[in-house]
């Protein structure tokens, strides 16, 4: 899809036409639409994982219901509105653990759980407004608009930017601190552009697969990842390329069988990192030389 | 105020004070180029404390900590645990903070013996080479300054040797400062310019005695060692008690100890106008 966008500009008028109309196929968008949050998704995930954050993921999009309930309620833009919740509540959670008599799983749930019944509790206040909540639990990646790929497409590229410039500060940041901070990384800077930046893609994502399983999307594909890279930069790369597999194959698998879209596509990145489980010879005898290099020791 | 420009970083009375306790206080101190600075103390006793603050990741409660403008700093941390979820090779490894060209990194692992390891993941090394990676890491930056915290830890006695020699190479190489924290009370680096003792504040400070001198201490350790060892004699005019308190040469007893408080002999007449601060 990328590829045909590019070359768009060198095709004459009426085959352009026949690309735009491509997207009037509810498929292709939710293809686009998925391709384009697993991008973003995978290098991000690294950094969950690396940092161990799994459960923050989920705080924030479990936060994300409400944004949508607030959405609602001052007819915002939705996606807008998760944005905003999402980075409110980073900011009580840093000034949680600041002052904290909790550990900071215990305050992560609190969040997590507190923001969603708030969100639940909200919806229902407001009779006036019909909504589909199990779009929001599940996503409803098959009723993406074209203004939906373009959010997606150019808020991904912004927050890949934006990743790229902060991420040797970043990744120095989750090696260790102190050893950031010492040698002028600014690692607390880092920290806070990476929790928005988390913030965007929950708000990005909600859509493609629900705020149940966003957490999924980013850490299911960089485990995948991992058993095949040999740097930081390669997993990251490897973790979007699975991710978009993933995406590809969980919609056709749901156009096959008529499962849900979202779940399909959790299913679909399981299958690839169960896959990535099966030793590999090559795999094997590369580690055993790394290993004997390694006991090759010199004498200090 | 001039001559402190020069320093590499500079600390003024400087103090730490976390959960109602003073971690560190009244630490004055500076590493010039090419110095090496050794601080010792027992557990708990504020070193790398200060030395955190020398490298401003913590700010001092009190007091000043300065550093000199753009100076580059080389940190090897006390502890740094690789999750095993980070696929990380001794060589990427070496562009963690800022990107040196592959033969500045191959000198830096060359000069630690750490070539052979180049390919091989950070998380499967040893305790001694991965001090020794971590040492060819804050090094290939070309630093003006090297904070090391606790480098022999988990070293065996000549591997202790070996690291001292190799410090004392790198400050003649790249004509760095060095500040060097050891849990060890008796024995440091021969190279040590000045030796600072740390107990919550700074006991007493001074020049290490060599070794070599004397041939009793050259029979125990060896000769070879013994040239890259110094013997630090301490010269206390207080004495720690069990709980915390301090007892003073005078014969007095008070909960902290600083200086300028008046129980000391020596002159802190830069530190007069904090005296008051200082009476807790």
């Amino acid at each position: 899809m990328v590829i045909t966008n590019m070359t768009m500009q060198a095709m004459p008028m009426m085959q352009i036409v026949g690309q735009v109309k491509m997207l009037d196929d509810f498929f292709t968008r939710a293809l686009i639409a998925g391709a384009g949050v697993a991008l973003v998704a995978g290098p991000l995930g690294c950094f969950i994982v690396w940092r161990r954050l799994a459960y923050f993921g989920d705080t924030l999009s479990h936060a994300a219901l409400l944004g949508v309930a607030l959405a609602f309620l001052f007819e915002v833009n939705i996606t807008l509105a998760v944005f905003g919740v999402s980075i409110c509540v980073s900011l009580a959670l840093l000034l949680l653990q600041k002052r904290a008599t909790l550990s900071s799983d215990a305050l992560l749930g609190l969040l997590a759980h507190s923001a969603l019944a708030i969100g639940l509790v909200a919806l229902a206040f407001m009779t006036w407004v019909r909504v589909d909540l199990m779009g929001f639990l599940f996503g409803d990646i098959l009723a993406v608009t074209v203004s939906d790929i373009a959010v997606i497409w150019a808020g991904g590229a912004l927050v890949l930017f934006i990743l790229v410039i902060i991420w040797r500060s970043l990744f120095a940041a989750t090696v260790n601190v102190e050893l950031a901070q010492a040698e002028g990384m600014r690692p607390e800077r880092a920290n806070i552009i990476f929790m928005l930046l988390m913030a965007a893609v929950i708000a990005i994502s909600m859509k493609i697969v629900g705020v149940l399983l966003i957490t999924a999307l980013l850490i299911i594909p960089t485990a995948a990842a991992r058993r095949y890279a040999t740097g930081p930069e390669q997993m990251a790369v490897l973790a979007a390329i699975i991710g978009v597999i993933g995406v590809i194959f969980g919609l056709f698998g749901s156009l096959e069988w008529d499962t849900p879209a979202g779940p399909s596509i959790v299913v679909a990145a399981l299958g690839l990192f169960v896959l990535s489980m099966i030793p590999i010879p090559f795999l094997h005898s590369y580690n055993r030389q790394s290993n004997k290099s390694v006991n090759a020791k010199s004498r200090v | 105020m001039l001559q402190k420009n020069d320093s590499l970083i500079s600390l003024d009375n400087a103090g730490i004070f976390r959960d109602h306790n003073w971690l560190v206080r009244g630490v004055s101190m500076t590493v010039e180029p090419g110095e090496i600075v050794t601080l010792i103390g027992p557990n708990g006793s504020g070193k790398s404390t200060t030395a955190k603050m020398a490298l401003g990741v913590l700010n001092p409660t009190e007091g000043v900590a300065r550093r000199r403008d753009g100076l580059k700093i080389g940190y090897v941390p006390q502890k740094l645990s690789i999750d095993w979820t980070l696929p990380l090779t001794v060589n990427r490894f070496m562009r963690l903070t800022n990107q040196v060209s592959q033969n500045e990194a191959d000198d830096a692992m060359a000069a630690t013996q750490t070539l052979h390891l180049k390919k091989s993941e950070v998380r499967t090394l040893s305790g001694g080479e991965f001090q020794r990676v971590l040492l060819a890491r804050a090094i290939a930056r070309k630093p003006d300054l090297l904070v090391l915290d606790e480098p022999v830890q988990g070293v065996d006695f000549n591997g202790e040797i070996a690291l001292y020699d190799l410090i004392k190479n790198i400050r003649d190489d790249i004509r760095c400062g060095i500040l060097l924290i050891s849990h060890d009370l008796h024995v440091v680096m021969a190279a040590t310019d000045r030796v600072l003792c740390l107990n919550g504040h700074v006991c007493c400070s001074g020049t290490p005695t060599a070794v070599t001198s004397s041939d009793a201490y050259k029979s125990l350790f060896g000769a070879r060692a013994a040239s890259g060892l110094a013997i630090y004699e301490h010269s206390h005019d207080h004495e720690h008690l069990p709980d915390g308190r301090v007892k003073h040469a005078d014969g007095s007893i008070t909960d902290h100890c600083h200086p300028g408080d008046g129980h000391h002999e020596h002159d802190h007449a830069s530190h007069a106008n904090d005296a008051n601060s200082g009476a807790s």
